[in-house]
């Protein structure tokens, strides 16, 4: 997968969690958590998404790696790689 | 086939949990013993019209947009948008006591400015008491219990003032006579008189509709007449479920909003280890008595008047009044204490289309007098609008508010639940008409009215208490391993404080702990 498909991913997934957030214009650098109203109930509900509809695996102990975009794409590049994007 | 979760309960927790359980492909069932889903806050229809069983608000109403507060949470959880709900802000509520009166609307600088001119001495200690709520992490579980009425009289030291700000938050939340927890003072404080009142057009159906359409499209298997006759433990595990009609289910976990007494009732006899088992809950008084500490003492009868079209006794949505300065939150020892309670007119909320007008009056109620009374078999039990209610109301008792009182009927007469019935109808309106709203006796089209034993009935609480127990399991552990509570006795009441007990439940129990980062799942 692209880099840009990681991230329309998220992009997505964070749109099915909170369909009450205007997801169109996301800073790739910004944390997540200071642009939409997300907690760590919803960071698990990103989690259970990747895996639900990637098959990949976050453990707890790497959530921190999802804090902005940017990261999610550094961190998923290797997880994703192979996968289509489903939006 | 096994499943991931059974859940007992199609209440909001149960439902509430089903849909995050299925949301993440977990094999789950909600069991529900009733035929209709809803538990507490169900709905039915009687004599043609439609009503709701407990709806009066939605608590915690907050506009679209605002962050990080419970119905966001809930929403989010369970993938709806705010606008799913349809929610329509209250006009105004009062709280209405002999000597003071205080509005509140979902504005809090309303209740301040009110505090303000009718407590001019008491500013400080209210602003200073707000301060210490908001600082209060109420979700924070392991806090150490402190009596509410404790901490607000470190603040505020005019007892009126204290009682009137305890009227709505414990009616709409206190399993505890006369006080509350303090984190659940916080809770109900910031629901209530922070965020708001708010009620979907068509009540509680319309919120029920949408949770058992989004758990049925997810794939949730609902089953209702499918009432748990005991829940099957094997070592102080819990493995599944035994139905009435005899069926056994098993499942790696059981979630049950039927209340703590109540589910340890299902483990017996077969897990009478359990039955030995200390129940060590951290409160001395609790533990000392036993599980009977557990089984809570509040329940309301419910007296449910419609009116004429256009009537309009007031503009106020919800009342919350007491006829003595002193307020009593507690298990009265007549039938029914009318001197307190909390009167709620569902069309005052700003609807988009008018519904009919209603007046329904909460009175705390006792369970063990309303089960005393004898009910004669196939009698219908509803309560008539009085004859001399009619158009006929003489000027003589209109509006006079000195009505005699109606006679409580001999327990052991014949049918006398029903003539206790139509005698505390009577009067639970003659108490607070015209002290606290017009008189629309005269009004009165049609009425229905339920009591602690229609609640024990359709919820299955035992004592008809409407808040559960009054020791809250916060973790929503039992001394059975793969069994939790969640729910009202977990203690998170109200509809929304339980569907968040469900969504919490399930996420802790099932998904974080084996649920998706297993083996066996990947
Ligand atoms: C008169 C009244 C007015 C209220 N007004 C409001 C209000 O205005 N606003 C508000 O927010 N809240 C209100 N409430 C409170 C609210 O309804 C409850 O706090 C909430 O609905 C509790 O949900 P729950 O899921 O915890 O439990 P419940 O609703 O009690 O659900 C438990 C379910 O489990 C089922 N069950 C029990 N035992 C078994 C068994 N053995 N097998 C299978 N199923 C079983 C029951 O039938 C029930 O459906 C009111 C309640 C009442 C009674």
């Amino acid at each position: 997968m692209q880099d840009s498909e990681i991230k329309q991913a998220i992009i997505s997934i964070i749109g099915d969690i909170a369909p009450d957030e205007d997801t169109s214009n996301l800073k790739p650098d910004v944390r997540l958590r200071e642009q939409i109203d997300l907690d760590s109930m919803d960071f698990l509900d990103i989690v259970m998404e990747l895996r639900k509809q990637y098959g990949v695996n976050v453990p707890d102990t790497d959530y921190m790696q999802l804090a902005t975009l940017d990261s999610c794409v550094n961190y998923l590049r290797p997880k994703m790689q192979g996968k289509t994007l489903k939006v | 086939m096994k499943y991931d979760a059974i859940i007992i309960g199609a209440g909001m927790s149960g439902l509430a949990a089903g849909i995050r359980l299925a949301m993440f492909d977990k094999r789950v069932v909600v069991l529900e013993k009733h035929y209709v889903w809803g538990g507490l806050n169900s709905f039915y229809q009687f004599k043609g019209r439609q009503f709701d069983v407990g709806l009066h608000a939605m608590t915690n109403y907050i506009p679209r947009g605002a962050k990080g507060r419970p119905l966001t949470r809930l929403l989010k959880q369970l993938r709806l948008r705010h606008e799913d709900l349809d929610l329509h802000e209250q006009n105004y509520s009062l709280i209405s006591f002999p000597s003071a009166k205080l509005r509140f609307t979902n504005d809090f600088s309303v209740l301040r400015d009110e505090v303000r001119r009718e407590f001019p001495a008491q500013r400080d200690a209210f602003d200073n008491l707000t301060r210490a709520i908001a600082d209060f992490n109420e979700l924070d579980l392991s806090a150490p219990r402190q009596s509410a009425r404790e901490v607000v009289r470190r603040f505020v030291t005019e007892p009126l003032l204290e009682d009137m700000l305890f009227c709505p938050l414990t009616f709409y939340g206190s399993a505890i006579e006369h006080d509350m927890d303090w984190d659940q003072f916080v809770v109900m404080w910031k629901s209530i008189y922070m965020e708001g009142f708010a009620r979907p057009t068509k009540g509680v159906r319309h919120v029920l509709t949408l949770l058992t359409n989004r758990y049925r499209e997810l794939g949730g298997e609902l089953r209702l007449r499918a009432g748990v006759k005991r829940i099957v433990s094997r070592t102080g595990e819990a493995v599944g479920v035994e139905l009435e009609n005899s069926e056994v289910l098993e499942a790696d976990c059981v979630l049950s909003s039927a209340g703590f007494v109540e589910s340890m009732k299902l483990l017996e006899p077969t897990a009478s280890a359990v039955g030995c088992m200390p129940m060590r809950t951290g409160n001395p008084t609790a533990d000392a008595v036993g599980l009977n500490g557990h089984i809570g003492r509040l329940s309301f009868t419910e007296s449910i008047s419609v009116l004429n079209p256009g009537a309009m006794p007031t503009d106020a949505t919800i009342i919350f009044f007491s006829n003595r300065d002193r307020f009593e939150y507690r298990c009265p020892d007549e039938l029914v204490d009318v001197d307190s309670g909390v009167i709620c007119m569902p069309q005052n909320f700003r609807l988009d289309e008018p519904i009919a007008p209603m007046v329904r009056v909460t009175n705390i109620a006792n369970h063990a007098k309303w089960c005393a009374l004898r009910r004669d078999d196939g009698v219908d039990s509803s309560v008539n609008v009085p004859a001399d209610w009619g158009q006929g109301l003489g000027a003589r008792d209109q509006g006079s508010g000195s009505n005699p009182q109606s006679p409580i009927p001999n327990p052991l007469g014949n049918d006398a639940y029903t003539a206790a019935k139509q005698a505390c109808y009577e009067r639970s309106i003659n108490a607070i008409t015209p002290r606290h709203l017009a008189d629309f006796r005269p009004q009165v089209s049609m009425i229905d009215m339920f009591t602690p034993r229609t609640i024990e009935h359709y919820t299955g609480h035992l004592g008809g208490a409407v808040y559960g127990s009054p020791v809250k399991r916060r973790t929503g552990e039992t001394p059975v391993k793969n069994l939790y509570v969640m729910g009202t006795d977990q203690g998170f009441l109200g509809i929304i404080g339980a569907a968040l007990s469900g969504i919490s439940m399930a996420n802790k129990w099932v998904l974080q702990r084996d649920g998706v980062l297993t083996e066996r799942d990947a």
